[in-house]
């Protein structure tokens, strides 16, 4: 240890079974004002537990947490808050209907147990904060109409309107780009300098080395590794989280001269959004779309798709110009699409793995008669599941039990029923941790390499370095670079995005 | 659409609600001579005390993000019972001690609707639904089931009934009762601004799950909720009563989707966390000009159903239309600024 100063939160030896499973087995750890403290680990490895305990919305079985020296067996949700315990949570907890001061504030407001709340000292209060921290930010807008960016700062900002001295963040990172997280991490340092202890929850590798002076990874409910960031790669870091080496090269087979091309867009515009998007994509091909939030990288998908049609421009798919004016186009047409917010637009989240397979490909299961072919339909849903190894006790699990990972594989699973021809994913990896992301880019690659056409749009940029033959660049609504085979390096890549 | 023109619209839709009754009351004008005379605004305004006061309570339960079709229910068995107390034992309470009895005895339905909601985190309409038909069956076994006329009322509910505030001859009256309805939603209206409980409210309807972790105690603060409703509830029952000079435990019951509709109409969102009492007062307003008036003009009464089946979907579409217009805002291509 380097700091000699007293931590101000201890876990001591924790333990929390969940029916018979253990989530955490005895675990302990100690933060210490001023100092960034990573904590890694797989979906399920028992991190949000961890964070549920100290921010006592979960009892442990057993284990104490000392905060400040007070030991504490049972901590509810407002004594952690009262010792000064904030939790920024990954959805951020905002209420969208309010303004951003009064999501800012309320909590003081109810902290000192007041019964008329002032419009005048919610804003004063808000407005301090927010100078404290440098900040822009309109605090009279309901939170529903900013950006993801504004509302993580929003979500912040309320962790500090009553003296946090622990901020937790869980995986803060997720709905950023790489300019607004570069933000983020300049107010985590100022915190870092008033003496604030930070737990800083992530999946990104780069920003766990980037930020941080401590690192400490859990695996199956057990912390395996402890110790100070710059003893750390990636590597390693990936290595401690899943138990096994994992590949991060860029693996890319060779297309050959002559493969076709499957879709051809050119001159596609859409007011508003992108404006004269050409380019081509042939079979076998992962073809990367990368840029800055607004920058029109998912719009171009959505045109594609049909979600948003573009106003001009055509698209040809299989050397036949097609009008894609609606979902329905698109499907017909052979193209198939991953959404950004697979909760919400992928999946039906109550029902089971099998019948969210195949709940877009229903159609082709009809016998003669007209009726569903239940044989076949078992088939296929047992092979996908195999093919795309979810991690599920059985295919009649509801989907909102899955981890992040697991349930974008029912996404693609979904789309790889349809067999099509093309396949769009937007931000397939987002919230997948890093054995998952593994393992979705090799069935990404199976899927290329049996000749489908893959659009990936991504801001992940080392995931689109290992596996994009092609990668274009968006800014500001237009295509500003082509990466091709060697011209694909990160730095590159980051460079012209920002461009 | 300019800043200007949507600062008429109001955040939920009030200047488009204000302009639709301008239009209404000067066609309506125009159509009948009769129309535009203090009678018939008396007529409005009384009309409307009764379910305002129900559209107060129906707008907390909206805006908290839940659903309450038992109001009704609540309303006639708080008032019905009261009276019915005052006739058996002959007494002649005074209408103070009557509108407490009566809130005291919906605050204590309200509290078994918001127990049962809170605690067992049950969905508010299923409740609802549920403690209806119990309050409404609990009445007819167990209290009355007759019908008590104006001469067996006490006298102190009749003194009331007639007491009006201004009585223009030949051109009908304003009624007392106006002025209590008045104070009470006004002290509503600020209770939603300037109360950390009202605030409280908007917060638990925008997402449940951040209040709670925000610290928030949801369940008590739901439970207060409901009793408030409750008693509000009977508080429009009683005013029923003395407006209409009889207690008939078969009233009121039915009318909860006309309410509703009502204050939808008036911006709040049936997805909870908005809503307003200056929208609900005109949205009240609103579907009772129809409701009067239709006949005045000429219109058939059998289409006053279908007269506000229309309104309320046209404001449905208007707030999903301002939403979807909201959403679909052009993408503005930020200029990343390093910090």
């Amino acid at each position: 240890m380097t700091s000699a100063a007293e931590p101000v939160l201890e876990v001591r030896e924790v333990v929390k079974t969940y029916g018979g499973v253990h989530a955490l087995k005895s675990v302990s750890l100690a933060l210490v004002p001023g100092e960034v403290h990573c904590l890694v680990g797989e979906n399920g490895s028992g991190k949000s537990t961890l964070i549920k305990v100290i921010s006592g919305v979960e009892k442990p079985d057993s284990g104490t947490i000392v905060i400040d020296g007070r030991v504490h067996a049972h901590l509810t949700p407002n004594e952690a808050i009262r010792s000064g315990i904030q939790v920024i949570y990954q959805d951020f907890s905002l209420f969208p209907n309010l303004t951003a001061a009064e999501n800012i504030a309320m909590l003081s407001e109810l902290a000192e147990r007041r019964a008329l709340s002032s419009r005048k000292r919610i804003h004063a209060a808000a407005e301090r904060v927010v100078t404290e921290l440098g900040l822009r930010l309109d605090l009279d807008a309901t939170v529903e109409t900013l950006s993801v960016a504004d509302r993580q700062l929003i979500a912040i900002c309320r962790a500090l309107v009553s003296d946090a001295k622990v901020l937790i963040m869980d995986e803060p990172t997720t709905a950023l780009t790489h300019a607004e997280v570069q933000r983020l991490f300049v107010i985590v340092r100022r915190l870092q300098q008033r003496g604030v202890a930070i737990m800083f929850v992530s999946h990104k590798l780069d920003e766990v080395l980037q930020i941080s002076q401590r690192v400490t990874v859990i695996r199956n409910g057990r912390l395996v590794e402890s110790g100070e960031a710059s003893g750390y790669t990636r590597r390693a870091i990936a290595k401690a989280m899943t138990g096994r080496d994992v590949g991060e090269e860029r693996l890319v087979s060779d297309l050959a001269a002559e493969t076709p091309v499957l879709l051809s867009v050119e001159n596609l515009s859409r007011a508003g959004g992108f404006s004269d998007v050409s380019f081509a994509l042939r079979a076998g091909e992962i073809l990367g779309i990368t840029g800055l939030l607004g920058s029109g990288r998912s719009e171009i998908a959505e045109a594609i798709f049909g979600i948003h049609p573009a106003d001009t421009g055509t698209i040809t798919v299989r050397g036949k110009q097609r009008k894609i004016r609606s979902i329905r186009d698109a499907v017909h047409a052979g193209i198939g699409y991953v959404p950004e917010d697979r909760l919400t637009q992928g999946l039906f989240l109550d029902v089971s793995i099998a019948d969210n397979m195949v709940a877009s490909s229903l159609d082709s299961y009809r016998t003669r008669s007209g009726l569903l072919d239940r044989r076949r339909v078992r088939r296929s849903i047992a092979d996908l599941f195999a093919r795309l190894r979810i991690q599920a006790p059985n295919v009649a699990a509801v989907v909102r039990s899955l981890s992040g990972g697991n349930a974008q594989r029912v996404v693609l699973a979904k789309w790889l029923d349809r067999r099509p021809l093309i396949l769009v994913l937007n931000g397939p990896t987002v919230g997948v941790d890093i054995g998952s992301k593994e393992e979705i880019i090799t069935i990404l690659r199976e899927q290329a390499a049996a000749g489908m056409g893959i659009i990936v749009i991504s801001d992940d940029i080392p995931e689109l370095v290992t596996s994009c033959h092609r990668i274009l660049i968006a800014h500001d609504g237009r295509i500003v670079a082509e990466l091709v085979g060697d011209e694909i390096d990160a730095d590159e890549i980051q460079r012209r995005m920002a461009a | 659409m300019s800043a200007a023109l949507s600062r008429l619209r109001g955040p939920n839709n009030e200047g488009m609600l204000v302009a639709v009754i301008l239009v209404v009351v000067i066609a309506m004008s125009i159509a009948s001579p009769a129309f535009f005379t203090a009678g018939t605004f008396f007529a409005l305004v009384r009309s409307s005390m009764v379910p305002l006061i129900f559209a107060l309570g129906v707008l907390l339960v909206l805006i908290s993000g839940g659903i309450d079709v038992s109001f009704p229910a609540v309303a006639i068995f708080a008032a019905y019972t009261t009276v019915k107390l005052s006739v058996d034992g002959n007494l002649n309470p005074s209408p103070f001690l009557i509108f407490a009895i009566a809130m005291a005895i919906g605050a204590a339905l309200g509290l078994f609707n918001g127990v049962v909601i809170a605690r067992f985190r049950l969905p508010t309409l299923i409740v609802t639904l549920g403690t209806q038909s119990i309050f409404k069956g609990v009445l007819i076994a167990y209290i009355g089931s007759l019908y008590i006329s104006a001469s067996d009322l006490p006298r102190s509910v009749t003194q009331v009934s007639d007491a009006h505030l201004l009585d223009v001859t030949g051109g009908g009256y304003l009624h007392f009762l106006i002025i209590p309805v008045v104070v009470v939603a006004l002290l509503v209206s600020a209770m939603l601004r300037w109360t950390v409980f009202g605030r409280s409210i908007y917060a638990i309807g925008g997402d449940t799950e951040a209040a709670r972790r925000v610290g928030i105690r949801v369940v008590r603060t739901q439970v207060r909720l409901y009793v408030l409703v409750g008693a509000l509830a009977a508080f429009g029952g009683v005013v029923y009563v003395i407006l209409g000079r009889n207690a008939n435990p078969q009233s009121i019951l039915g009318t909860e989707l006309d309410i509703i509709a009502a204050v939808v109409l008036g911006g709040a969102s049936i997805f909870g966390g908005r809503g307003s009492v200056g929208g609900t007062v005109l949205g009240v307003v609103l579907v009772q000009l129809i409701n009067n008036n239709l006949v005045v003009v000429g219109i058939p009464s059998t289409w006053q159903r279908a007269a506000v089946g229309v309104l309320l979907l046209a404001g449905v579409s208007a707030q999903a239309l301002g939403a979807a217009r909201a959403r679909s805002r052009p993408v503005v291509v930020q200029k990343e600024v390093e910090a």
